[in-house]
């Protein structure tokens, strides 16, 4: 496109008149709304559903907690981690051994697996964030894999890969009496559900802070960003470790709803998996991957019902995606809807 | 003598990362691609490798045969990397992470085919097939003749990629293209064929690499994944896109591999990986790696 072309085409955006609709709605895809929408979806969904699928949706919330985190990471920061399912780990470690110590409380447990994701995070991502691209990725996949071995190779202290076991928590002081599908499916889900909501709310405030902009600032260009005033490590250290204290998080959650912490949980292709529910979702977007975790679950569940081979649907949608929706479910649809509008409104 | 036997069991399984390993770095440095697929290629060199040789025995040939049709099995199934290279097409100047996407899709894909064509079980061929060409006893240590002609193989294939790429015409476009492809674009050179080629010889190596190692271990669903842990390691402590690096890699982690292994089998990817970490916080291009790759 010639300048001149660029200059009118400038000019035409300056008419309001046709444009405030469809960007307001791209904004409304890429913003809060859509993670409203969906935390309400799965609200209700528990009426609809059977309990045993309802146990099904405590996953979604989980991996959706450490997607608002990678989303931070990636989406807004430009850091691409192949190693962060060793923050699930962390965080479910953390959970079986405060229960085997007798803590009960969901709430304690939470603000210790969050706490134990924060000290690793910081001591790994100080190191880490010192690199970008190929390398960030590579140094990530190295410490999972060192969290990984530890795991499974130290059957004293981690059970190997028998795992540990969780025991039931307490939600708000209250000990639940019923059957693990009745817990799981019922208080739990919601507990867990408020959590990721209230979570959603300050991730959002957060990456629409000034803090957030500077985030974005370094994704786009570090070195601009650099020149201008921003603390390139210091943000990027930031955001590695709300990505890993969230991603503690949700393992704390994953490991209550399986009963078990197992090794298996830092291998290197859970990371992808996250990565995979990341990009499905789109990255651009505030509640694309929550999207994309709710989607990748309930296919592999349908697919790993179905078939033996769901492992190569999922890697085939995976290379579709790559192909023709780099920017993901969500993000396709805000990039493209509004043109769809703008070509129907004159 | 012990220690003989520790540095042979840690060089023939140098010599097998290092294949892959070379496969690894040659996709990195021309197609700027870090394979995560290279573990699966790996696996299906394995794979591929038993059905061969389950069908030479059926055939009754004579079994010297092992070696050279391991070898041509491997390059034959790497052949495979050449369609695959299509796909990848779209995505080379996009961020890299879109790359790691795609080829871990391509592990995911792979997985199934393995299982569909093979079977979730272990396979392994006929065990007495590792003893064919005997074994070499020096003063109190033994080892299988077969290691050694693996080790060898693998020199010989190094040897050959590395004239290959110095020497021949078609190696000197490689290079070129890989030092910068626009301008060897305009040179005259389809640098889209250059691309295949080099992907499909880079998947050959791992191939081949899983087709040799088949004769001392079973080929399972979860090789592919344990090998990426390890080529990865190989790669990042050579550093990036050198095969000297590749070489001196996978030497550091096959003795590593094999001393963990001996003395405390607990430790032994814990301290793989120590090395790695230590080799990106004070050395980050690897061994022997360019600063600025």
């Amino acid at each position: 496109m010639s300048a001149v072309m660029k200059a009118r085409a400038m000019d035409h955006q300056q008419q309001p008149v046709q444009l405030a609709q469809p960007v307001q709605l791209a904004e409304l895809l890429r913003g809060f709304m859509p993670f409203a929408v969906m935390c309400l979806a799965l609200g209700i969904a528990p009426l609809v559903l059977s309990p045993y699928h309802t146990v099904m949706l405590v996953p979604i919330v989980a991996y959706g907690v450490a997607l608002l985190g990678m989303n931070v990471l990636f989406g807004y920061t430009g850091l691409l981690s192949f190693g962060h399912a060793m923050f699930l780990a962390i965080g479910a470690y953390a959970t079986a051994v405060a229960t085997r110590y007798g803590i009960l409380s969901f709430e304690c447990i939470v603000l210790i697996a969050a706490a134990a994701g924060g000290v690793f995070s910081l001591l790994i991502g100080a190191l880490c964030v010192r690199f970008t691209h190929i390398f960030f990725g590579v140094l990530t996949l190295a410490f999972g894999m060192l969290v990984h071995s530890f795991l499974f190779k130290f059957y004293e202290v981690t059970g190997g890969d028998q795992g540990m076991r969780v025991l039931r928590p307490t939600l708000l002081g209250i000990e639940w009496d019923m059957s693990a599908t009745q817990f799981l499916s019922g208080p739990f889900f919601y507990y867990c559900l408020a959590l990721y909501l209230l979570i959603g709310v300050i991730v959002f405030r957060v990456v629409r802070s000034p803090l957030g902009l500077h985030l974005r600032a370094i994704r786009d260009n570090e070195n601009k960003a650099r020149y201008l005033g921003v603390r390139v490590y210091r943000l990027r250290l930031f955001a590695f470790v709300l990505s890993g204290v969230l991603a503690s998080v949700a393992g704390a959650i994953l490991s209550i709803s399986t009963g078990l912490a197992d090794p298996e949980l830092a291998y290197w292709p859970q990371s992808g998996n996250l990565i995979f529910m990341l990009i499905l979702g789109g990255a651009t977007t505030f509640a694309g991957p929550g999207l994309g975790a709710l989607i990748f679950v309930v296919l592999h569940e349908t697919l790993a019902s179905y078939t033996h081979y769901w492992r190569f649907m999922l890697g085939a949608t995976l290379v579709f995606l790559v192909l023709l929706l780099p920017d993901g479910l969500l993000g396709t649809l805000a990039r493209r809807l509004p043109k769809r509008a703008e070509r129907k409104a004159p | 003598m012990q220690y003989m036997n520790l540095i042979m069991a840690g060089l023939f399984q140098a010599a097998v990362l290092f294949l892959v390993a070379c496969g690894l770095q040659l996709i990195f440095g021309v197609q700027k691609i870090v394979n995560l697929a290279c573990g699966s290629f790996y696996a299906l060199g394995a794979f591929f490798a038993i059905t061969v040789v389950g069908l030479l025995q059926s055939l009754e040939l004579p079994m010297v045969l092992l070696l050279p049709v391991l070898v041509l099995s491997g390059l034959v199934i790497g052949l495979a990397g050449a369609p695959l290279e299509l796909l990848l097409r779209p995505i080379y100047r996009r961020d890299p992470s879109y790359q790691l996407l795609m080829t871990f899709g391509l592990v995911l894909m792979f997985q199934d085919v393995f299982r569909f064509f093979w079977g979730p079980v272990p396979r392994s061929m006929d065990s007495t097939l590792y003893t064919i060409y005997g074994s070499l006893e020096l003063s109190g240590f033994r080892v299988p003749v077969y290691n050694l002609l693996v080790i060898a193989a693998s020199l010989l294939i190094a040897l050959a990629l590395g004239q290959f790429l110095k020497h021949s015409r078609l190696g000197r476009i490689v290079r070129a293209t890989a030092e910068n492809r626009n301008i060897t674009e305009a040179m005259g050179v389809n640098s889209a064929k250059v691309f295949t080629l080099v992907f499909a010889l880079g998947c050959a190596l791992g191939t081949v690499g899983g087709a040799l190692v088949i004769p001392t271990s079973a080929a399972s669903m979860t090789m592919a994944a344990e090998l990426v842990v390890d080529a990865f390691a190989v790669v990042i402590i050579g550093g990036l896109g050198s095969m000297a690096g590749a070489m001196a890699g996978a030497i550091v982690v096959g003795l590593m591999r094999a001393i963990a292994v001996a003395y405390m089998p607990e430790v032994e990817i814990l301290a793989i990986y120590l090395v790695v970490v230590a080799v990106l916080l004070f050395r980050p291009a690897g061994l022997f790696g360019r600063s600025t790759a």
